[in-house]
């Protein structure tokens, strides 16, 4: 009987607790640096699409979400000729994320992606691009690869040597 | 003329009290557990949320008149009615001052408990007409509870009754002048507070409809404003136990500076506000701890009381 009253007491205490409540429309939560919420594809510091289309992202999404088709430009840089992720499937994992070599998906802090249609949570290409680098700003993957494409050959990429001559005999 | 105009005024403004505060009711109800509970609560609609009400009655007026196929109509239907009916009666005794009384019946007392005792009717009924088992037992218990409850509600009262030597409410209210009966009768008061909680059928005795073990009970099968009706009835009842309590414990309208009216609607407010207290802090018992404790505490307890309070009033006179 008496924890009774004791529990009354200490429920009434509350009336005059902070509330925990976080008044959302209003009042923002903080969102972590790597909070997972949308996705975005991302640029090289020159403009440059990053993404080279190599699939690594749609194999790694567990809910399939990600779909997209290879193709080639007059300089022989790869790129996705569409890029779709039905974000009505995606579970936010950031799987796609760790996959990317070449840093081009990235999850971003932001989850207001509510819709009317259920049509319109399916993004296109123009809808995931953005105009900067994201998270890695100087990072630019044509850049550091040793792969030869229109106005870069083999041995020109950043701290890379040129390649060695296996016809010469000098060291 | 005016006789007959005056106490349709006092009809028409107990009724709309009631009413509207049953309505109004839910908001408090809500706003008070999130606030025991460190939430807001409803806040969006109007001020402080006080929209809501309008808002979630609309809802409930707009909703699908459903009547499952397997129920009882006739029974079905009646059974939300008589709650809010039996609630809104028993308001007919109830003062809110002096001479502002719907009917200031002689055995006013028996009349509230007579009407509230006839309030379990609606909820075994609906239990009954749902034809379903959750509902079933959610009437049973409710008969069960009110059984061996109901008779110390009443018990608890007789200390008062014979404090003051009337049935009538006015008369008691009018005996507290030099002393609140909750210091001769506080034992009363306590049982009757406990007993009106279950009378109520609120947490922590609300077992007839624990939603988590009897989904909703006597009405999980109801919706819509059916289902409105067994809601505006239990606050309704609630607003009844709380004026109850304040009229025969605590004085009523007696008070100092304040009108008549205002002391009893603060009073009744306060003992409203301890009951969703109660709602926020208390566990529900067992179904078998709740009648044990009716039967073998709550009613030795109060017969006890009622033997110490004819001592002292024989040994007195």
């Amino acid at each position: 009987m008496l924890s009774l009253v004791r529990s009354l007491w200490e429920v009434f205490r509350h009336a005059f607790a902070r509330r925990v409540t976080v008044q959302y429309p209003d009042e923002k939560p903080y969102l972590a640096p790597r909070y997972r919420g949308r996705i975005v594809l991302s640029r090289d510091p020159d403009g440059g699409e990053r993404c080279v289309a190599c699939n690594l992202c749609a194999v790694a999404c567990p809910v399939d979400c990600i779909s997209l088709q290879a193709t080639e430009d007059e300089h022989g840089r790869r790129y996705p000729e569409f890029f779709r992720i039905n974000f009505s499937r995606c579970i936010f994992c950031g799987f796609c994320e760790e996959a990317c070599p070449t840093y081009a998906i990235q999850l971003t802090p932001d989850f207001e992606m509510g819709e009317y249609k259920r049509k319109n949570l399916v993004y296109e290409k123009e809808d995931l691009m953005i105009s900067g680098p994201g998270k890695y700003p100087g990072y630019n993957f044509w850049r550091v690869a040793g792969v030869a494409i229109g106005g870069k050959t083999k041995g020109e990429a950043e701290r890379e040597t040129p390649p060695v001559d296996i016809h010469s005999l000098m060291p | 003329m005016r006789q007959y105009i005056f106490p349709l005024i006092v009809i028409a403004v107990v009724l709309g009290v009631a009413l509207n505060l049953a309505a109004g009711l839910i908001w408090v109800e809500r706003r008070l557990l999130a606030l025991w509970q460190d939430r807001y609560g409803p806040n969006r609609v109007g001020p402080f949320g006080l929209g809501q009400v309008v808002a979630d009655s609309l809802k409930l007026f707009t909703k699908e008149d459903w009547v499952p196929p397997f129920a009882d109509k006739p029974v079905f239907i009646i059974a939300p009615a008589i709650v809010v009916a039996t609630a809104l009666l028993s308001f007919a005794v109830i003062p809110f001052s002096p001479g502002f009384v719907v009917a200031d019946l002689n055995i006013g007392i028996l009349y509230l408990l007579a009407m509230s005792s006839l309030g379990v009717y609606s909820v075994v009924l609906a239990g009954w007409a749902s034809n379903n088992k959750y509902s079933l037992l959610g009437g049973i218990r409710a008969s069960a509870q009110m059984l061996s409850y109901e008779v110390f509600l009443g018990l608890s009262l007789l200390g008062v009754v014979m404090l003051t030597g009337s049935f009538r409410i006015t008369d008691i209210v009018e005996a507290q002048r030099k002393m609140w009966f909750v210091v001769p009768q506080f034992l009363g008061f306590v049982l009757f507070l406990i007993a009106g909680v279950a009378e109520t059928r609120r947490l922590p005795f609300d077992l007839a409809e624990a939603e988590n073990e009897l989904i909703a009970g006597f009405h999980s099968e109801y919706s819509g404003m059916k289902f409105g009706m067994f809601f505006v009835g239990e606050y309704i009842g609630v607003t009844l136990i709380s004026a109850t309590i304040a009229l025969l414990f605590f004085g009523g309208w007696l008070g100092p500076w304040l009108p008549a009216p205002l002391w009893f609607a603060a009073k009744t407010m306060f003992f409203i506000c301890l009951f969703i207290l109660f709602r926020a802090a208390l566990p529900r018992p067992r179904f078998d701890q709740l009648m044990s404790w009716g039967w073998k505490v709550m009613l030795p307890l109060a017969l006890v009381n009622l033997l110490v309070t004819g001592a002292v009033v024989l040994a007195r006179r």
